[in-house]
């Protein structure tokens, strides 16, 4: 909890130096220093100060991030060959693809992954799968799904549903 | 050099419109109401580039803040559009069973059988 | 001199970025204008959300150098990143709440001046993809366009 309102004070005070650009006026300093109170006051009080405050504030997210953003510049390429060829070959599939995830952080990331990736976007989440529109059956590969939500479990430290079976008690 | 980047900056903006006229096509003749909102939220975030774009152009910032108004605002309109198409109010709470059961839902091999009869 | 080729750089690294960045958008439009259905138009809208837009953002940001013009434009650049795909996911989620039913199987552009098709292909056996093409190329079969329940 300490961690989170340090990581919430550095993040709003970067936030109003970045809007305001005043860095040498006291009475600006002053007046954004007792706005960052106010909010980390309020959210103690709503205690919401927990891991979900600073998701992505570890090295293990930016290395996902970094992966994510090489496979979504993959996909974009084969989304923009469909869109630019004047017959475009497409195969439109839904399917629903199993989410092992057992924390809202971890399901969240997973299907904003599969969203962000140009080609599948997840349309409904239930409780224990996603419902995925691909634009190509060959983008429904179960296997490629699976590889993303374990990336994106292990990006979160989420522990997985399998894995909890073991460790449990 | 400073020339040059005015030009690349002033083509870029040029491009941007044209996307975005283009896009309107879209939001006129979108067969559904969710086409015309997915035209409405492309055509913001085109807008926020050009505003970017266009405060480098004219040398001020002040664009840029109101690019950043205009990506919240963008986003915050759509849901609540959606939101008012859905539920004709605003004022409804959303909870997690209001989006709808997974398990009800066909998909695959019978929807695909079901969509030729 | 040496500021010389510094600014010579800056232009040319954001010309191509700018470069890549208006290409994808202008191709996510035209996907935007070109897809059959909804749910496709989707992903082509997707795909200017995100390499489109951080690829502008990013020209942007490099010319602007260090100051704090570029910090906001990697704030509306962030912004984008987090609020572009939720933004999707509601509509799509809200077009199958609604019963949109999106357009399944194989789907080939019309050539100009013809009628609009749609081949679907119904059979789940087909194994080899080149023979069901083939199939379905010799023997067009013209099918209404997906039912669209607009509510």
């Amino acid at each position: 909890m300490v961690r989170s309102a340090f990581i919430l004070v550095v993040v709003l005070a970067a936030y109003w130096l970045t809007l305001s650009g005043y860095l040498y006026k006291p009475v600006l300093l002053i007046v954004g220093t007792i706005s960052i109170l106010v909010v980390l006051g309020l959210s103690w009080r709503m205690k919401i100060l927990d891991a979900e405050t600073a998701p992505y504030f570890h090295g293990k997210a930016a290395g996902y991030y970094a992966w994510l953003f090489v496979e979504i510049t993959k996909a974009n390429m084969s989304v923009i060959k469909a869109v630019l060829s004047p017959d475009m070959e497409i195969s439109p599939t839904t399917t629903k693809v199993p989410m092992k995830q057992s924390t809202d952080l971890g399901r969240v990331t997973f299907a904003n992954s599969i969203t962000l990736t140009p080609g599948t976007i997840a349309v409904v989440m239930g409780e224990s799968n996603i419902l995925v529109h691909a634009l190509f059956s060959e983008m429904t590969n179960a296997a490629d799904f699976q590889d993303m939500g374990d990336r994106a479990g292990w990006a979160v430290s989420d522990p997985m549903l399998g894995r909890i079976e073991k460790g449990a008690s | 050099m400073e020339q040059a980047l005015h030009y690349l900056n002033v083509g870029t903006a040029m491009f941007l419109l044209i996307g975005m006229a283009l896009l309107l096509g879209r939001l006129l003749s979108g067969p559904t109401l969710y086409d015309r909102i997915l035209a409405v939220n492309s055509f913001g975030t085109k807008t926020v580039l050009f505003l970017c774009v266009f405060s480098l152009i004219i040398g001020r910032q002040d664009g840029i803040d109101i690019a950043i108004l205009y990506a919240l605002m963008n986003f915050i309109a759509t849901i609540a559009v959606l939101k008012f198409f859905r539920y004709s109010a605003l004022d409804v709470s959303m909870n997690y069973s209001s989006r709808g059961d997974l398990s009800k839902t066909v998909v695959g091999k019978a929807e695909m059988s079901g969509e030729d009869t | 001199m040496d500021g010389d080729v510094l600014h010579m750089l800056q232009f040319v690294i954001s010309a191509l970025l700018l470069a890549g960045g208006v290409f994808f958008v202008i191709a996510g439009t035209v996907g935007v204008l070109r897809f059959p259905d909804f749910y496709t138009r989707m992903h082509a809208a997707g795909m200017t959300d995100t390499l489109g837009a951080e690829l502008v953002l990013l020209g942007l940001i490099v010319q602007a150098g260090f100051s704090q013009t570029s910090l906001k434009l990697a704030l509306i650049a962030f912004l984008l990143f987090l609020t572009s795909p939720t933004a999707a996911h509601a509509v799509v989620g809200a077009a199958h709440n609604a019963g949109l039913k999106p357009m399944l199987g194989k789907y080939r552009a019309p050539a100009p001046g013809e009628a609009p098709e749609v081949k679907s292909e119904v059979k789940p056996k087909t194994k080899s993809k080149a023979k069901s093409k083939a199939k379905t190329k010799s023997k067009p079969k013209p099918k209404p366009r997906t039912k669209k329940k607009a509510t």
